[in-house]
């Protein structure tokens, strides 16, 4: 039966804490970089320019489809070789987990945009309205409530995916645990802290989103129409 | 006096389904037009082509005199900002009312006076609420369109076009789908609007509202018109087995001795 004692890790928690902090600093920034991106992406899509459509589609799918680990490697090893540029292991993670999660808000957007239905589009024009301003006006405030449930579902996944980034040897969470667990040679109890950080971040996380989906709904829209 | 609406030689297909084969319409200003037809007619079509919302084959339109695009190489070309332009002087209500969920009564009547029309937010309120006492639904600007019935949510997407002072307004089978005890407030809010001379072209299957309120009737038939005049003669004596046939059709319709 193992002895739990959770003395040597809670004496280094300052480690795991910094790690908390650099987890959640590349997990911010990809979303503040990853939505917007995903939009712009979404809206390529679904625009009638077939270049520029064929061209968004196959980026979203190539990142969609290729694994985050290699897609992490080939940004911190492959892409410094080709534009000889100054890679490090914090600018790789937020380039990489900002382009992959934007490949997927990009098809929450396109969803939430095509679940409106296109009579809001008609009445938006009919009163002399261009398409961008129906869109950032009319739809995309009714996209985005839609959107919600999605979006968060697939946030926790990034989240979850960063885990990745100690492979680069970025201090994130993960990486300060497995440093942790070599020096105390208390894995056990190191990696239990670990899971019980990860978890209430993505409760808090989770939690944020349940109370932004609570207040748009709030106002208004009970039904369509 | 000019037309408030003339359309010559209009010609839509949607690939190679020709839908309106060859339309000329004159509607003069303060005229209520009614166009009557057979599901699939094309008269949703010909209303959609009035504002651009579907942008005619070949043909012409004019609105209050100003022709529509310009002519390059035979054909009309249109310019998308042109055709937003010419959209804010013509209201459009639909069958599925299309009210923005998002917004306040008072919002949705707001919106296109302050994004589309540049006025200010106590401009646009006021004009507001003024178009919606005209609907008598004053009292609903701060509610959101699902607390509405039917009826009312077609009344204020008529105020919504109004607050835009449009020279003409469109009414495409605005009350198809409303119950049937709240069809009458909608066609009362119209009856208001002829009355007052506001210039209107409407699509609907209430032969009374055509026969008392408008000025002419159209009866559509596979793109054409097949036969338009006073309704008390179109609706009364038609010259066609077609349009008698439609007419009977309508069973609950009885015209006045
Ligand atoms: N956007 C469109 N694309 C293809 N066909 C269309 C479109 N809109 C209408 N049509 C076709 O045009 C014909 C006339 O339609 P419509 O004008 O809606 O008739 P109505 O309003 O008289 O019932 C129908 O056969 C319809 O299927
Ligand atoms: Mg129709």
């Amino acid at each position: 039966m193992h002895e739990w004692d959770f003395a040597a890790t809670l004496a280094d928690m300052d480690l795991l804490l910094l790690g908390l902090w650099n987890t959640i600093q590349v997990f911010v920034l990809a979303l503040a970089f990853g939505v917007p991106l995903g939009l712009g992406l979404a809206l390529g899509r679904m625009s009638r320019t077939p270049v520029l459509s064929q061209l968004c589609s196959f980026v979203i799918e190539f990142f969609r489809t290729t694994p985050p680990l290699v897609q992490l490697f080939w940004f911190f090893f492959a892409l410094p070789i080709l534009i000889s540029v100054q890679m490090t292991p914090f600018v790789a993670s937020v380039l990489t987990f900002s382009i992959q999660s934007s490949a997927f808000f990009a098809e929450i957007f396109r969803g939430g945009i095509n679940s409106i239905d296109k009579g809001q589009w008609e009445a938006a024009k009919a009163i002399g309205m261009t398409r961008k301003a129906s869109l950032r006006r009319i739809i995309l405030p009714q996209a985005v409530k839609r959107m919600i449930p999605a979006f968060a579902e697939r946030s926790i996944e990034l989240l979850k995916t960063t885990t990745l980034i100690s492979t680069v040897s970025y201090a994130d969470l993960m990486f300060q645990a497995n440093e942790l667990a070599s020096k105390t040679f208390r894995p056990l109890e190191v990696y239990t802290v670990v899971a019980v950080m990860y978890f209430f971040l993505i409760l808090v996380f989770s939690q944020i989103t349940i109370l932004l989906e609570y207040r748009l709904a709030k106002s208004g829209e009970g039904t369509m129409r | 006096m000019t037309n408030a609406v003339e359309i010559r030689e209009l010609h839509k297909s949607f690939g190679d389904l020709e839908v309106l084969k060859g339309i000329d319409l004159d509607v003069a200003q303060g005229e209520a037009v009614v166009l009557l037809g057979s599901s699939g007619s094309g008269k949703s079509t010909l209303l959609r082509c009035i504002n651009f919302m579907e942008e005619p084959t070949s043909g012409r339109v004019s609105l209050n005199g100003d022709l529509i695009g310009t002519e390059q190489g035979g054909r009309m070309r249109y310019r998308e900002s042109d055709l937003c332009q010419l959209r804010t002087r013509i209201g459009m209500v639909f069958q599925h009312f299309n009210l923005f969920p998002h917004k306040t009564v008072l919002e949705n009547v707001m919106e296109g006076q302050v994004i589309v029309l540049g006025r200010s937010k106590a401009e646009a309120k006021e004009k507001a609420m003024a178009q919606l006492a005209r609907v008598g639904l004053e009292e609903k600007a701060p509610e959101y369109p699902a607390r509405l019935s039917g009826g009312q949510k077609q009344r204020v997407a008529i105020a919504r076009a109004l607050a835009m002072d449009p020279e003409v307004m469109l009414f495409d089978e605005v009350t198809s789908a409303l119950d049937p005890e709240l069809v009458g407030e909608v066609l009362k809010t119209m009856r208001q609007l002829a009355e007052e001379g506001m210039t209107m072209v409407c699509v609907t299957h209430e032969i009374g509202f055509a026969y008392h309120v408008a000025n002419k009737v159209c009866f559509l038939h596979q793109g054409q018109i097949l036969e338009q005049g006073a309704p008390q003669v179109v609706l009364k004596t038609p010259e066609t087995s077609r349009v008698r046939e439609f007419l009977e059709g309508h069973s609950l319709f009885k015209l006045p001795e």
